[in-house]
């Protein structure tokens, strides 16, 4: 065993940093090709129909046209293919004349250059017989049925009502929160292309493993004839979990022509066409004693999906968890309407589900004339509330006090309207959450090369999370080596079976294989290769409660004149495990409060309700967070390990969403009075007819 | 079909000749990085999609290609644009600088090197854009430019408002902003923007 110094816990940049300024790291759209031909898709431009025609002729000799796919002429697709919720009929692209959402693609035009595929599949003439449409989401909407209860399903702990009568203050409120896209900066691209036997691809997505099985059950081709890779990924966020139509359609086009296709999604096309967070409403009733300990919760979410395919917007998971209360009641609808299937978007649920639970929270603390910070200490948990597990770890009080310190809370008046600078309102607020944590099967192997360093391969993939630099460190680690010596290698369906990124269970589920893979190899003497799957190992896990946990807390100004509202301060203190490299956990949390940011003030994809389609489905309409909007933002981790997982880590990828939202909401109401229930809150929801004098 | 493509520069071209086809094509010189592309391209090809896909320069990226995010931002004889919306026959006589071209010979750039010190990415994607707005941001401020939050009437100071503001044109999904920001003002504060 060398003497090298651990590289877990290290403040480092990233292992690709200087490919990434300077531009040589390649992205999937990047990579170049010999003999590539451009596919541009052409997407539906009516809700709920069928296609009557589509005029092939009419763009088959525009220059550079090498033809056109739709469902006369596509492959057959197998129906079975899915994802982690069962089949998606979202992936049975070209198989019918079947409308069914808005944006839905339709063809695919295949030319010799981009610009020529591009003026021909504007020019392709697509005639619709238009069918009536439902894309009118609310919570009772006749269509609403049970959600599936592969998880978060409904929960009755004790009884509700009667607690609930008992409580001195009932709050019942309910929440809105719209379609919201993940809007990675990568447009989704994929090349594919045939060597031999085997379907090659590049594509951006959150784990080529997984994407590759999809593949292959879509096109009916045994496993090992599909090898996808990935190389560096424009953010995901949810977007690329899935297999996304770019590859579908640049298979078919492989396989039409007999030639590398490549097809990229215009930004218009990633928001029709790729992942997006449910429209969702939510009633939440809490009861209390005057002491402000809680006696009963109930929180209903409905989400809107498409019959196309199964999904869960688990915004009561968090409710599950997050407090002591001798009564708990939760439930999920789902309603089916004529949308694109919806899918993860950071922080799946409980990013909507802790803006619901936390705003509901401050009412009581308000009600009751209490500290919110109080009201979350009293109800402190010691086991799983719904679960009656033992918690694994539980550091959300040391989040709210040492957040509270640093904010300087304390002093806060608890009241609300009673800060003004000149013509602007100030309050803050807070909000609790959690994040459930754990990990995935996979595998991976480390061979001892000669001369003394180490190849570790596993199928992770690097969306910005840093996965690249913290598996090296894990693995440097693991080998008591120093990171130097270890050559990792990830992204390449040929590695074998690995979880995505994706659920905050990326790192924790490779850095499982890797550190088993490396005790192996050491035991065996550092020779040769080793090669481990962990899935027994995570049967073996015993049940816990295991999350990460944050507080967060916001400083907004309101101009009631105007109703904007600015974040000046934002500050969240973390228990995420061990942490692996602060400087880039640092960068993931504090990315993820930006993306909280953009919920509680900007982001909303809105439907014209006659023709059921987005309205601003590109950058101009549909606003994320832009360098004016971010304050500079504080966030820390305090001490904390994940006994149940080697290193002690959990995961940092989306707990920093949670519990934003919130925070700012609760922010306005102390600047202002009004509570804001409905995201985002736009000027128009804020502005007052009277401006303060 | 009228469609060809011309490996060469068939037609001996001035510095800023122009050549057109039949078929929509022209020919053209493109300065990109001190090298010189002679180039035909078809005339809807955009100067983002000729650094692409002809030149072979991809560190420029492509991220709505209606200039609404900033991640196709180069430099055009040392001004900041989005490259997606410029023709590449109108960059014709522009020396065009990519993120590609701002360092030189394997050194990075201090704005580059503050970038990957301070974490000022995640993904990267945004990245090369941030990098080039930045450059161009700093001779802006350099030659004195005023922004919509510098007081009318006074000198700009680089603060962290000013830097928020010019740079409000890339966006970053990742939420990069805060350390981008102090990757410039430290680039700032080092007193050589290209090195
Ligand atoms: S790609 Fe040019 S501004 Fe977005
Ligand atoms: S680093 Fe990912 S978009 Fe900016």
């Amino acid at each position: 065993m060398s003497g090298a110094a651990p590289a877990v816990g290290v403040a480092r940049p990233r292992v690709e940093g200087p490919a990434k300024v300077t531009g040589r790291a390649r992205y999937a759209a990047d990579v170049p090709m010999a003999d590539l031909a451009f596919g541009i898709v052409v997407v539906s431009t009516v809700t709920r129909g069928r296609i009557r025609d589509i005029d092939v002729a009419a763009v088959q000799d525009m220059p550079g046209v090498l033809g056109v796919i739709d469902h006369r002429n596509a492959p057959r697709l197998n129906p079975d293919a899915g994802h982690f919720f069962g089949p998606d009929g979202g992936l049975q692209l070209l198989q019918d004349d079947v409308i069914p959402h808005a944006g839905r693609p339709v063809a695919l035009v295949v030319a010799e250059t981009l610009e020529q595929a591009r003026a021909a599949a504007e020019a392709l003439p697509v005639t619709y017989e238009v069918l009536p449409h439902d894309t009118d989401f609310s919570a009772d909407h006749p269509a609403g049925r049970a959600a599936m209860a592969l998880f978060d399903g409904p929960v009755d702990v004790g009884d509700v009502d009667r607690e609930l009568a008992a409580s001195a203050v009932v709050v019942r409120e309910r929440y809105f929160t719209p379609e919201e896209h993940c809007s990675a900066m990568e447009p989704h691209s994929a090349t594919a292309w045939w060597e031999g036997e085997r379907l090659q691809a590049v594509d951006s997505n959150q784990g080529p493993f997984f994407i590759a099985t999809v593949v292959a059950t879509l096109f009916s081709l045994p496993l090992e004839q599909v090898r996808i890779r990935t190389e560096h990924v424009g953010g995901g966020f949810g977007s690329k979990g899935l297999c996304g139509p770019q590859l579908v359609l640049a298979v078919m086009g492989a396989m039409h022509f007999a030639r590398p296709v490549r097809v990229t999604l215009s930004r218009n096309q990633v928001f029709l066409t790729t992942a997006m967070r449910p429209a969702i409403e939510q009633m939440v009733r809490i009861g209390a004693d005057d002491d402000g300990r809680l006696r009963a919760i109930h929180h209903e979410a409905a989400f809107e999906l498409s019959p196309l395919a199964e999904y869960i917007e688990g915004c009561t998971e968090l409710t599950k968890t997050l407090y002591a209360t001798p009564a708990l009641r939760t439930r999920l609808t789902a309603v089916p309407l004529d949308i694109l299937p919806p899918y993860s978007m950071r922080g799946p649920g409980a990013a909507p589900g802790s803006f619901a639970l936390e705003c509901a929270m401050d009412e009581v603390a308000e009600r009751l004339g209490i500290d919110p910070l109080e009201l979350r200490l009293r109800n402190e948990p010691t086991v799983g509330p719904a679960s009656g597990l033992p918690f694994s770890t539980r550091n959300l009080v040391a989040c709210l006090r040492e957040g509270a310190r640093r904010f300087g809370w304390a002093s806060r008046d608890h009241r609300p309207r009673m800060r003004r600078e000149g013509p602007l309102l100030v309050g803050t607020g807070l909000a609790a959450t959690s994040f459930s944590v754990g990990a995935f099967p996979s595998t991976a192997s480390i061979t001892a090369e000669p001369d003394g360093t180490f190849t570790v391969v596993v199928n992770a993939t690097d969306l910005g999370t840093g996965a690249r630099t913290a598996l090296t460190a894990i693995a440097a680690d693991a080998l008591a080596v120093g990171a130097e010596k270890v050559r990792l290698r990830i992204s390449d369906s040929d590695f074998g079976p690995a979880w995505s990124a994706g659920g905050s269970r990326g790192t924790t589920s490779w850095a499982w294989a890797i550190t088993e893979a490396a005790a192996k190899l050491r035991s065996s003497g550092d020779q040769g290769t080793v090669t481990v799957d962990t899935a027994q190992l995570l049967n073996d896990l015993p049940s816990r409660e295991r999350h990460s946990y944050s507080a967060v807390f916001a400083e907004v100004t309101v101009d009631p004149a105007t109703g904007e509202v600015r974040v000046r301060r934002l500050l969240g203190m973390f228990a995420v495990g061990r942490v692996v490299n602060p400087l880039m956990a640092r960068s993931q949390v504090i990315g993820g409060m930006i993306g909280g940011l953009s919920m509680a003030l900007h982001e909303e994809g809105v439907r014209d309700p006659v023709s059921g389609r987005h309205i601003n489905a590109d950058f101009a309409g549909y606003h994320i967070s832009a360098h004016a909007d971010v304050p500079d933002i504080e966030a820390d981790f305090v001490p904390d390990y994940e006994p149940g997982i080697p290193m002690g880590i959990k995961g940092a990828g989306e707990i920093g969403n949670v519990g934003t939202p919130a925070a700012i909401a609760n922010a306005v109401w102390h600047a202002t009075g009004s509570r804001q229930r409905a995201l985002p809150i736009r000027p128009d929801r804020v502005i007052e007819e009277h401006p303060l004098q | 079909m009228a469609f060809h493509r011309l490996s060469t520069c068939a037609v001996a071209l001035g510095e800023k000749g122009v050549a057109l086809n039949e078929d929509t094509h022209s020919e053209i010189l493109l300065h990109v990085n001190g090298v010189k592309h002679c180039l035909s391209v078809d005339n809807r090809t955009t100067l983002l999609d000729a650094l692409r896909e002809r030149v072979g320069h991809t560190g420029t990226k492509k991220g709505c290609d209606h200039g609404q995010c900033g991640a196709c931002t180069v430099l055009c004889d040392g001004r900041r644009v989005v490259s997606c919306l410029m023709l590449a026959v109108a960059a014709e006589g522009a020396e065009v600088t990519t993120v590609e071209g701002l360092g030189g010979d394997g050194e990075l750039l201090p704005i580059q090197q503050e970038f990957v010190r301070l974490d000022g990415f995640q993904c990267g994607y945004c990245t090369s854009g941030q990098i080039c707005s930045a450059v161009g941001m700093l001779a802006e401020y350099a030659e004195g430019w005023p922004s919509a939050v510098t007081a009318p009437g006074s000198e700009p100071v680089l603060d962290a408002v000013e830097v928020r503001e010019r740079m409000s044109g890339n966006l970053c999904r990742c939420g990069a902003y805060p350390s981008i920001v102090r990757a410039v003002l430290e680039t700032a504060a080092r007193g050589e923007v290209t090195g």
